[in-house]
């Protein structure tokens, strides 16, 4: 809007100025992709070619693949139980934020900035403090290398992102629509699950995928719960790869296995940035 | 807050008689409601912060007991643990790498952070593709961006090739320490210029028409309409990252290792005590650490008036 009051101004004024704003967000972009190209560029040289430091991969060899996923390095059963201990934090963080979420926007009772204040507070903490007793607690439960070690305390920094967000969504909503229902004889509770549940699907969505990637980033909680190689998320194991070839260290492996690891996220962030950025936003400014 | 509860009695005039029992109503429907969540972050938020500070002041000891000759622990109360925190020389240096590296991240990613969002302010063709490229070093888990950087800064890597240099980058020293932050700064620059940006969308333009007209230059604009209607995003964005940093614990562990002086954060410290098995100092550098965390926020907010839900709670629509 700005640009086009300005244009008849100065005729060369703009055109400098795009130019600039592109070279701007070129370099931005640069900024944020080259290190992830180079983890991908890393991952499909030959084994060999470890050390080259040409922007290319020539010849292209999956080997480094290969090496990720060899059975000593239990690669594949880590994404496996990152996929559980992420998706069984998301399902149950989801089913109990939901409720939550929509007390908090919609409800008036006292306290209820309290209970605001103490969810927030909650994100806050450094889970090393939760850690420490928890640990001894699970190792007297019996509970090391288990997936619920995991995936409990991985809730201590779940729920709240979702109870938030979910208040800010819940919040965004007409409440005409619920008032509506219950004029047509639904109860408060049918009028959420008949008409607040449906509308709100989308958001819940949004939440599942911050929530999930949330979880399956989490890494000091499942260092710390697990010994056995057998139970370790895939973070933790690429962190701990020895790899097929042996150099000192095995970059081109843990290169491959980091890619692996990271595309899903990718993937979903290409796909759903809009609602992603929106939810990242919703919880701490709208 | 206020305006709702200045509403309620008008919504609810229009059923007369049941206005107190349908309050009472609401707060069971509320309770209710919240409870499953109360409960889930009482057990493992609640619970661990105060069995971490107990456990802090929990000293063992072992003794023979003289009649049976068995070895026996004996636990009492006391403030071994933190003794052992304060005296050692094993404080300073994690306390003072945990804030450096929030101070020096942190103003880095404001920097650019802020830039990055000036620059992205206002529509453009293929803004969707720009904006997941902001949120790529966002969703790589802090453990793989680690090793990314760690490779990065190997010695035969491309950091010193683009450098001419040989700089040893992952063993001791500052360089060690500015390799962190360099990845820090990389990994979360782009999310405060998320939040930046959001916050640059609600100004309305035509504040900066009649700054034109009235003959602001570009910068005065800057100083005098964006900085101060964006501060709340900001001060929201500054206390989430600071909140972050002062936790960090992956990305200086993968990316330089453990038991890494120049590196070595407060969370860290706590995780190597517990790792050998030493939960009392393990607890008491926690509880440190927690009461660090706390203060900064709690002074943070009060400075400058970080708005989290104050906002959120009034209107409805």
């Amino acid at each position: 809007m700005s640009t086009t009051v300005s244009r008849p101004r100065t005729a060369g004024r703009p055109r400098a100025g795009t130019l600039a704003r592109r070279a701007g967000i070129a370099v931005i972009v640069a900024y944020c992709l080259v290190p992830f190209y180079w983890m991908v560029v890393s991952s499909l040289r030959r084994p060999a070619d470890q050390f080259s430091n040409a922007p290319l991969p020539a010849p292209v060899s999956f080997d480094n693949y290969a090496a990720a996923f060899d059975p000593a390095n239990g690669f594949g059963r880590a994404l496996l139980n990152s996929l559980v201990v992420a998706g069984t934090t998301t399902a149950l963080t989801l089913l109990v934020a939901i409720f939550a979420g929509y007390a908090l926007a919609r409800l008036e009772f006292r306290g209820k900035t309290l209970i605001l204040t103490l969810v927030i507070a909650a994100s806050m903490f450094p889970p090393i403090t939760l850690v420490v007793p928890l640990l001894r607690l699970f190792t007297d439960a019996g509970w090391i290398n288990t997936y619920q070690a995991m995936i409990v305390p991985s809730m201590s920094f779940a729920l709240p992102l979702a109870v938030w967000n979910l208040t800010a969504f819940f919040r965004q909503m007409p409440a005409e629509l619920e008032k509506a229902a219950q004029v047509d004889g639904c109860t408060p509770a049918q009028a959420f699950r008949k008409v607040v549940l449906p509308l709100a699907a989308p958001a819940v969505f949004t939440t599942a995928i911050l929530v999930f990637i949330c979880a399956w980033n989490e890494f000091l909680i499942a260092v710390s719960v697990v010994n056995d190689r057998q139970m370790m998320t895939a973070n933790v194991i690429v962190s701990l790869f020895t790899g097929q070839y042996r150099y000192d260290q095995p970059f081109g492996t843990q290169m491959a296995a980091g890619v692996v690891v990271t595309l899903p996220l990718v993937v979903a962030v290409l796909f759903f940035q809009r609602r992603i950025v929106d939810g990242l936003t919703a919880g701490g400014l709208k | 807050m206020s305006v709702v509860s200045r509403a309620t009695p008008r919504r609810t005039a229009v059923p007369r008689p049941p206005r107190t029992a349908r309050r009472a109503g609401t707060g069971r429907l509320a309770a209710a409601l919240l409870s499953p969540t109360l409960l889930v972050l009482g057990l493992v938020v609640a619970y661990p912060v105060v069995a971490a500070f107990r456990l802090s002041f929990m000293v063992s000891s072992e003794s023979i007991d003289p009649e049976t000759g068995f070895r026996v622990t004996t636990s009492s109360y006391g403030l071994d643990n933190y003794a052992a925190v304060f005296t050692g020389e094993r404080f300073l240096r994690p306390w003072w790498n945990t804030t450096s590296f929030a101070l020096v991240s942190v103003a880095a990613e404001v920097l650019i952070g802020v830039a990055m969002a000036l620059v992205m302010h206002r529509a453009f063709r293929g803004r969707g593709l720009v904006r997941a490229a902001f949120l790529v070093p966002w969703a790589i888990p802090t453990a793989v961006s680690g090793l990314l950087w760690k490779w990065i800064f190997n010695s035969q890597g491309i950091a010193n090739e683009l450098l001419g240099a040989k700089v040893l980058w992952s063993s001791e020293g500052f360089q060690a320490w500015f390799s962190v932050v360099i990845a820090d700064t990389w990994k979360t620059a782009p999310f405060v210029a998320l939040l930046v940006l959001a916050g640059l969308q609600i100004i309305p333009g035509e504040l900066y028409e009649a700054a034109r007209v009235d003959g602001a230059s570009p910068w005065r604009a800057f100083w005098r309409i964006t900085l101060p209607l964006v501060r709340p995003a900001l001060v929201v964005a500054v206390l989430f990252r600071l909140l972050d940093v002062l936790r960090m614990f992956d990305l200086p562990y993968v990316l330089v290792g453990p038991r890494k002086h120049s590196v070595e954060t407060l969370s860290m410290i706590a995780f190597e005590e517990m790792s050998n098995l030493r939960f009392g100092t393990a607890a008491a550098y926690a509880t440190v650490l927690f009461l660090y965390i706390a203060v900064v926020a709690f002074s943070f907010v009060k400075l400058f008036g970080a708005d989290l839900i104050g906002r959120g709670t009034g209107s409805p629509q």
